[in-house]
């Protein structure tokens, strides 16, 4: 159910804030960069550089990659404990170690639904996309998951 | 003056779910440890304890603990926490305070009481915390051990019917391991047939949480001669070292690796056993065998690689001939590993050290690997924790 007690669309909320763009439909985690070395950090990394070859306290917030290779892949079978919210009954989800190039950094995060442990590989291309998390009385929470871009080229192509 | 430090006894509380008191398991692994090194408990000079988390005070102060439980001495104390790598960390502390001449023997303890159910992160809402995050999100211990196991399917190959193998041969080398708390020579068939929990690991090829406890005494070669021990197991190496910035694979609880852009990345596993070799001045070749940390079957393949025992892709290859069955060339877990024991956190790296004492004296009945002369061990757990000890006849 997207939508609250009064019949009306419940709202799109981050389920973290400050960890991913999601003002279009080009979603960017965001991470930040040494102005020291240059080295990237997801999460944020704001205090003091932890490359032991540099004493830099400067960062700048920056979009990571929003596409990637996928490194490694798994699906979660059991509900996992609180914090994490479970629809009723609960529903076995993928997810993937995906590599960002430009960044050399791996970053893991549910794949969006529809799309099994069979249908990926290592090496495939991947692409950052957001989708609700879970829905609470109020709101739609919203986070980052990863989409095969073979996928989002195929629904493209099926749109007239 | 002989600066080698040498095991002179060591005692385990069988692995369970017995649900009693931690300090429990730790004084009967203390005194069996004495027993068997034929050294009284007032002649003990460094109590060195494993400190568990799950325990409340006591646990914390485990050396103190288990020191008041054995009776009062007059002991010094010391208590280590460093996860997985808790128990090596004491063995350390002790080894120092022999080594530096200010102590002839001590005494290392690790005992736990696991709670029932699954380990979960506190309540409320901490979105600081990357332990926190990371299970909001749906990411579970297993995720991180399946991302492996799968990265080696990938990679070299590996079928899940090889993870089973892992599976098999330890469990059979545990049915005859007295102290193991699952003593059953499951099959494949019992593999496959469990419950899929994390594609491609299945329950029987994740490791449990149990109960248990482990215990040393350690001296300087020189008391141990006073006490007529010869050929006494030596203490080689103990490797603790930190990951090297940048890290190469994703770690619990992490939802990244570093960025490897501007430095170099490092797998902090394959750092572990590095340390060791260099400070034993041997080489994996000298291995004759090895206790590794399988928190899942998967991971005890990577672990081979890691001290390389063989080329990184190769584990399985072995595991399907054999070698690393007790019996064959290279055996890995004669104890039967986590798989047959579950992990309990401060006591399991000891646990390590304790099989390997009996591998290289010749003590180990039915699991005996034969003519062992060199062991290794490897444990990796959260924030940069890991430990590799070599010991040596
Ligand atoms: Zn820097």
């Amino acid at each position: 159910m997207s939508t609250n007690e009064n019949g009306e669309q419940k709202p799109r909320v981050p389920v973290l804030e400050g960890w991913f763009t999601h003002t279009d439909d080009k979603p960017h985690l965001l991470g930040t960069q040494c102005k020291g070395c240059g080295t990237y950090y997801f999460p944020k990394q704001t205090s003091y550089c932890k490359n032991p070859a540099c004493d830099s306290e400067h960062f700048e917030v920056v979009e990571l990659s929003r596409t990637g290779k996928v490194w490694s892949f798994t699906n979660a079978c059991y509900q996992p404990p609180e914090p994490f919210v479970s629809p009723d009954p609960f529903v076995p989800y993928t997810i993937a170690a995906v590599e960002l190039e430009k960044e050399k950094m791996i970053v893991l995060g549910q794949v969006i639904s529809g799309v099994d442990v069979s249908d990926l590989k290592a090496g495939m291309e991947m692409e950052l996309v957001l989708d609700t998390l879970f829905e609470d009385a109020s709101s739609q929470k919203i986070t980052w998951k990863w989409q095969p871009v073979a996928n989002a080229q195929n629904s493209k192509g099926a749109k007239p | 003056m002989s600066r080698d430090v040498v095991i002179l006894g060591v005692g385990m509380h069988p692995w369970g779910k017995w649900g009693r008191n931690f300090v429990e398991y730790g004084v009967k692994a203390a005194r069996d440890a004495l027993k068997d090194a034929g050294v009284a408990w007032r002649d003990v000079g460094f109590v060195s304890g494993a400190a568990t988390m799950r325990c409340g005070y006591p646990g914390y102060v485990a050396g103190a603990t288990f020191a008041q439980a054995l009776g009062w001495q007059g002991a010094e104390v010391n208590t280590s926490y460093a996860a997985c790598a808790s128990g090596s960390q004491a063995l350390a502390a002790a080894r120092a305070k022999i080594q530096s001449g200010a102590c002839d023997v001590a005494l290392v303890v690790g005992a736990d009481t696991t709670p029932k159910g699954f380990l979960a992160p506190q309540k409320g809402e901490r979105p600081d915390d990357p332990d926190w995050v990371r299970f909001r999100l749906g990411i579970t211990n297993p995720t991180y051990f399946a991302l492996y196991a799968r990265r080696r399917m990938e990679m070299f190959g590996d079928t899940q019917d090889d993870f089973a193998l892992v599976k098999v041969k330890n469990a059979k080398h545990g049915f005859v391991n007295p102290n193991a708390r699952y003593k059953k020579c499951f099959t494949a068939e019992d593999v496959a047939a469990s419950a899929m929990v994390a594609d491609p690991l299945r329950l029987m090829d994740i490791c449990a949480t149990s109960d248990g406890g482990a215990a040393v005494v350690i001296a300087s070669e020189t008391y141990a001669r006073k006490l007529g021990v010869r050929n006494a197991v030596k203490i080689a190496a103990i490797s603790t070292v930190t990951p090297t910035y940048a890290s190469a694979v994703i770690e619990m609880p992490d939802l990244a690796t570093d960025s490897g852009a501007v430095v170099e990345a490092h797998s902090f596993r394959a750092a572990l056993p590095i340390k060791a070799y260099e400070e034993a001045g041997l080489g994996p070749k000298d291995i004759s065998v090895a206790e590794v940390y399988d928190l899942s079957t998967a991971l005890e393949l990577d672990w081979m690689e890691d001290l390389q025992l063989c080329e990184r892709g190769q584990a399985a290859q072995l595991v399907r001939d054999g070698v690393t069955t007790v019996g064959g060339r290279l055996p890995i877990n004669p104890s039967g590993g986590l798989a047959c024991f579950g992990e309990a956190v401060p006591a399991q790296a000891l646990a390590q050290v304790c099989e390997l004492t009996w591998q290289l004296r010749g003590q180990s009945g039915e699991r005996q690997v034969a003519n062992a002369k060199v062991g290794i061990t490897a444990n990796q757990g959260l924030f940069g924790h890991g430990s590799s000890v070599i010991l040596k006849r």
